[in-house]
């Protein structure tokens, strides 16, 4: 072995001064992370500061903005359209997060068990996520529309009502009928992701809790639940940052109607900056959705943090 | 959720000296079966809604006493005609389908790189890196839209296809490198290290040894890609104006409704065909989708 190493340096001696630097491990990752550290910086972390900046500033459309402090949030401050778009959004947000989880839940128990067309049963509940939430928006403008809703058809059959609901004429119709659409489109995700975490949970604890005669409610929240939380806090996360700053499915439906009713802050910081042309007021209204959104992501990483640390996985 | 335990508690307590049989078909089928079917029916009528919508009649459509609003009684093509030929979708189609597939291979080749710097090459802080990518992928679009629309009118690209090229790959990107580097994670080292020894370079391990191993996670990857810029609406809506530039999303939105007058069946045959394409690449995939979405949230 140590005379083949006086024999063979290891290294190839046709080897070009390029293809030399090119096999330098450093060199290497440096040039790898070019296109990315380019990318991200130029069109993530640059805007990212130029809409905290324009914040500051009465830009409008096609005319620089100059620094004028803090007037647009004392002028959001007072503005009630802003308050209730901040209302708004966090209803939105709590009751449509609690319905998909509840729901999403309960379906990835129902998946969990052995059926018949699994993978086919398994399309069919992903499908709502895959088609672009704009087409099915529009679907559902369909079904909630004021005369011929199919569900106020349906619900007039079984004599429940006697007149058409107006689903999105009235503030709280049309902030529950679009949250009935969010957790729709929802659902399938917090589903197949719950679904994932259900099969690593090895069935020996079942049959150990089961020995030990914990009813199934008992193996439910003594079993299930704990050993599901680090996917849970994950997928929470997530769920939680999208909904909050959700544009498209109230931009389809209600355009944030009847009367700025349904307004959420990303609708209307787009209503403001584009349409209306005041670029510096609509960042003013999304750098206000900064906070909750770190908030959410700092609990995330704990949650990941903590997910690491019970598995003993070193920190890679 | 709570209801359904609930009622699965009594029925097993009874049961738990004996032998297992709460498997039984009445049970299975009201705790399971029942509630399952709901699900499904709920998830997909609104599908359901949209095919019959563009295939009806107009005088079908606006008319639920003569006609049962669930059926079509005769077909017809009258409102996707309509759509491809007295419209601009096939243009739409086309933005968005060119818009797609150059975003995602653009993030493709992005990511590929840094994933694999991240997490083969290891170099001093490559973990920090990793989870800075990671935590672009939570900077939401709706934050970032007003000072990019105020970049790209600077940079002359608004109104330009090549403006939702470059922004898509913002969400893109972080998404795919985290779903890569999981994927390069799960490649035994060794193998690198035989070709190493056997006097590969770096490059040639990478293009020889691990890409093509890795080709599933990239098909996945891309797969993502191309699911989340078809989907895109906010940069599209903001960046583009002139109609035939639209992608589908926007353009069925914004461009399909004449003042007050909704064409209902032409607006939900824009919206099925502007679905198709996910849905067959997605059908095509639906395996390495569900187990890369699993994957990547297990990571």
């Amino acid at each position: 072995m140590a005379s083949a190493a006086t024999v063979w340096d290891g290294r190839r001696p046709e080897q070009s001064w390029l293809s030399r630097k090119l096999d330098d491990r450093r060199v290497l990752a440096a040039l790898f992370m070019l296109p990315v550290a380019a990318l991200l910086l130029t069109f993530l972390s640059y805007p990212l500061g130029l809409g905290v900046w324009l914040g500051f500033t009465d830009t409008r459309i096609g005319r620089d903005g100059i620094w004028i402090g803090l007037e647009n949030y004392t002028y959001l401050f007072e503005d009630p359209v802003f308050w209730l778009s901040v209302f708004n959004t966090i209803v939105y947000t709590v009751l449509a997060t609690i319905l998909k989880f509840g729901l999403g839940l309960w379906l990835a128990l129902l998946l969990n068990h052995h059926l018949p067309f699994k993978s086919l049963i398994r399309a069919i509940v992903l499908l709502p996520w895959i088609v672009p939430t704009v087409l099915s928006a529009i679907a559902f403008w369909w079904i909630y529309d004021p005369q011929f809703s199919i569900i106020s058809y349906v619900l007039r059959g079984i004599g429940i009502i006697d007149t058409n609901i107006d689903f999105l004429g009235e503030p709280w119709n049309a902030r529950l009928s679009l949250i009935a659409a969010n957790v729709w489109r929802g659902i399938p995700f917090v589903a197949i992701s719950l679904l994932a975490g259900l099969q690593t949970i090895s069935p020996s604890l079942y049959e150990a809790a089961m020995i030990d005669g914990a009813t199934a409610w008992e193996r439910f929240v003594h079993v299930t639940v704990p050993m599901l939380m680090p996917i849970l806090a994950v997928v929470l996360t997530f769920s939680v940052l999208f909904t909050f700053t959700d544009f498209q499915l109230v931009y389809a439906i209600t355009r944030g109607g009847p009367n700025n009713a349904t307004h959420l802050m990303a609708t209307l910081a787009f209503q403001r900056a584009i349409p209306g042309g005041y670029l510096g007021e609509g960042a003013a209204i999304a750098v206000a959705m900064i906070p909750f959104l770190v908030a959410s992501t700092i609990f995330s990483y704990v949650a990941l943090a903590r997910r690491k640390w019970q598995q003993g996985g070193s920190d890679d | 959720m709570t209801e359904a335990a609930a009622e699965k508690a009594p029925v097993i307590t009874t049961e738990r000296t004996g032998v297992i049989n709460w498997d039984s078909l009445p049970r299975r089928m009201m705790v399971i079966y029942v509630p399952l079917i709901l699900f499904l029916l709920i998830l997909l009528f609104p599908f359901y809604w949209m095919v019959i919508t563009a295939f009806k009649p107009n005088a079908e459509l606006y008319n639920f006493t003569d006609y049962s609003p669930f059926w079509v009684s005769s077909p017809t093509l009258e409102h996707i005609n309509r759509l491809l030929f007295q419209t601009d979708y096939p243009r739409w189609l086309w933005t968005t389908m060119m818009v797609a597939v150059a975003s995602t291979f653009l993030s493709l080749f992005v990511s590929v790189l840094a994933a694999y710097a991240v997490q083969r090459l290891r170099f001093k802080g490559s973990q920090w890196v990793g989870l800075a990518i990671y935590l672009a992928y939570l900077v939401p679009p709706s934050i970032l839209f007003i000072p990019l629309a105020t970049m790209i009118f600077k940079m002359g690209l608004y109104d330009s296809p090549l403006a939702l090229i470059l922004t898509y790959p913002t969400f893109l990107v972080p998404f795919c490198t985290w779903l890569l580097i999981g994927y390069f994670k799960s490649i035994p080292y060794e193998l690198e290290e035989c070709a190493l020894i056997d006097g590969a370079t770096r490059l040639q391990i990478m293009w020889k040894v691990t890409l093509p191993l890795a080709v599933p996670g990239l098909i996945s990857a891309g797969i993502f890609a191309f699911t989340l810029s078809w989907n895109e609406f906010i940069y599209a809506l903001a960046f583009i104006q002139s109609s035939e530039k639209k992608t589908v999303p926007v353009a069925v939105l914004t461009q399909l409704v004449e003042g007050d007058v909704y064409h209902w069946g032409s607006l939900m045959a824009g919206a099925l065909l502007g679905s198709i394409p996910v849905a067959l690449i997605y059908s095509f995939f639906v395996d390495y989708y569900v187990s890369s979405l699993t994957g990547a949230v297990k990571e």
